[in-house]
């Protein structure tokens, strides 16, 4: 067996901090892009206006330099906030800004702005007969939403969730940088420490790939279901 | 030179952080940000393109370990593959005796290692996928020139699969511009470097960073149109006609 040299049940802490900030941010990151696929296909300009403007720069800056900036300056944004709160109403609260927090809303509202753009395609590509027809079974908006427009949606997005929740998941390796401990920090100090680099990363490597293969199989099965009645599940297979 | 000189103290006068000193930091890490991203997509294509072939090929040795290569840097984060290379390099036993150490011991050889072996894989993926959507009628029609293999794939299949591959070669561009951003980690000073350089030693994230990302951002928009401007030109025959 494999000697982590007192460094492999740290090792699997880091991995479970690993694995609850991808699916934390994964569930943000859906809901952030539900609402800008709205607000992208909603006839408002200013709204519209808004989502853009937000796609725009969330895709053309580093995922680091964003995590930087929300990581860094959102304590001093905070620090500024509640000193004001402060001067003006006399209510004194410090807000501590927690690593983990903070690297769960900045990976949610970077890939808030990927999801966007494959909700709006999706969206887009439902026939307008099938809200037709949902409509003329009496339908409310909601329920037609629930059970039209949604299901019929997702199997258009499911393959753009997917690749999006692979990216996720390696973006979520920058939040060592920023000094939450999730596995890649572990290995990097045990390899500062140890001068055996390879002993700790590719474990870690392994991981990656072992998560990155069960979602893979994981979307398999839910393209599939949400493929019902459209024959063979070819569009994730590839 | 002396009135550019002036007005530009004048845009300068009164502000703390942006003195000519830390632009000059901005400035390099630029330097370093487009060296390191240019040498790691050129070095790219050179490994990409026989790769992509060899992972077209019927004979599984050749196949299956361009298989795993691209699975294995696809599926794992450039961060673990940057520090496997540098730590990798630099905690080599007896590295410093011999003559890579030259080369080695500055970060910017091991990062450019990582980076291009990163993108050669996804580039093989993009060009594997234009090659194998090339049409069947293209391939017949060489044949019945007579063209033999090598012939048809230089003249035929990869021109017709590079102009395929171009959108997604220039999202993968664009996408190399952001991860190079990790290599601030291994004390290179690029242009994140520069940047957190900057939020460190004034305690200022906001302008530190802001100022970093609109770079970023500058660049991220001349790739897109350069990328669109050669879509035009080189995807020309695909558009309907008269439009």
């Amino acid at each position: 067996m494999i000697d982590l040299q007192g460094y492999g049940p740290r090792l699997l802490e880091g991995a479970l901090v690993t694995v609850e900030l991808a699916v934390l941010s994964l569930i943000l990151a859906v809901v952030l892009g539900l609402l800008t696929a709205s607000a992208k296909l909603s006839r408002n300009r200013l709204i519209h206006g808004i989502g853009t403007l937000y796609t725009t720069l969330v895709r053309g800056v580093p995922d680091l330099v964003l995590m930087m900036l929300l990581f860094y300056g959102g304590q001093i944004g905070i620090n500024m906030l509640t000193d004001q709160l402060y001067y003006a109403f006399d209510i004194d609260i410090f807000i501590n800004v927690d690593a983990f927090v903070a690297g769960v809303i900045t990976i949610g509202l970077i890939f808030g702005a990927y999801m966007g753009e494959t909700f709006r395609g999706a969206f887009q590509s439902v026939e307008e007969g099938q809200m037709e027809a949902a409509r003329a079974y009496g339908m409310s908006p909601l329920l037609a939403f629930r059970r039209v427009r949604f299901p019929l949606m997702m199997r258009h997005a499911l393959p753009g969730i997917g690749n999006n929740w692979m990216v996720l998941l390696k973006t979520t390796a920058l939040v060592s940088i920023i000094g939450l401990t999730d596995m890649v920090r572990v290995a990097a100090e045990a390899t500062k420490a140890t001068h055996e680099p390879f002993l700790f990363m590719l474990p870690v490597a392994g991981i990656y790939l072992l998560i990155a293969s069960l979602s893979e199989w994981g979307f398999a099965k839910l393209s599939k279901r949400y493929s019902t009645g459209f024959g063979e599940a070819s569009e994730w297979t590839n | 030179m002396d009135q550019l000189n002036a007005w530009f103290t004048q845009l300068l006068a009164g502000n703390a952080i942006f003195t000519a000193n830390t632009l000059g930091f901005y400035w390099n890490g630029l330097v370093t940000t487009v060296q390191l991203v240019f040498l790691c997509l050129l070095l790219g294509i050179v490994l990409a393109v026989p790769l992509a072939i060899g992972r077209g090929s019927k004979r599984w040795w050749i196949k299956w370990p361009i298989y795993a290569y691209t699975y294995v840097f696809r599926g794992t984060p450039l961060l673990i593959q940057l520090y496997l290379v540098y730590y990798g390099v630099v905690f080599f036993n007896g590295i410093q005796d011999t003559i890579f150490w030259e080369v080695f011991k500055d970060a910017f050889y091991p990062a450019l290692m990582a980076f291009t072996l990163n993108t050669a894989a996804y580039t093989t993926e993009i060009f594997r996928g234009a090659i194998k959507n090339t049409a069947k009628g293209e391939i017949e029609a060489a044949r019945a020139y007579g063209m033999s293999k090598g012939l048809m794939m230089r003249r035929i299949i990869l021109p017709s699969a590079f102009r395929r591959a171009l959108p997604a070669y220039g999202n993968e561009v664009i996408f190399m511009l952001h991860a190079s951003a990790v290599a601030s980690v291994v004390t290179i000073m690029d242009l994140t470097g520069a940047a957190y350089y900057v939020y460190a030693r004034f305690y200022a994230p906001f302008p530190a960073f802001i100022f970093v990302a609109l770079i970023y951002l500058c660049l991220t928009f001349s790739i897109m149109f350069v990328f669109r401007r050669l879509e035009k030109r080189l995807l020309a025959h695909l558009r309907p006609r008269g439009a």
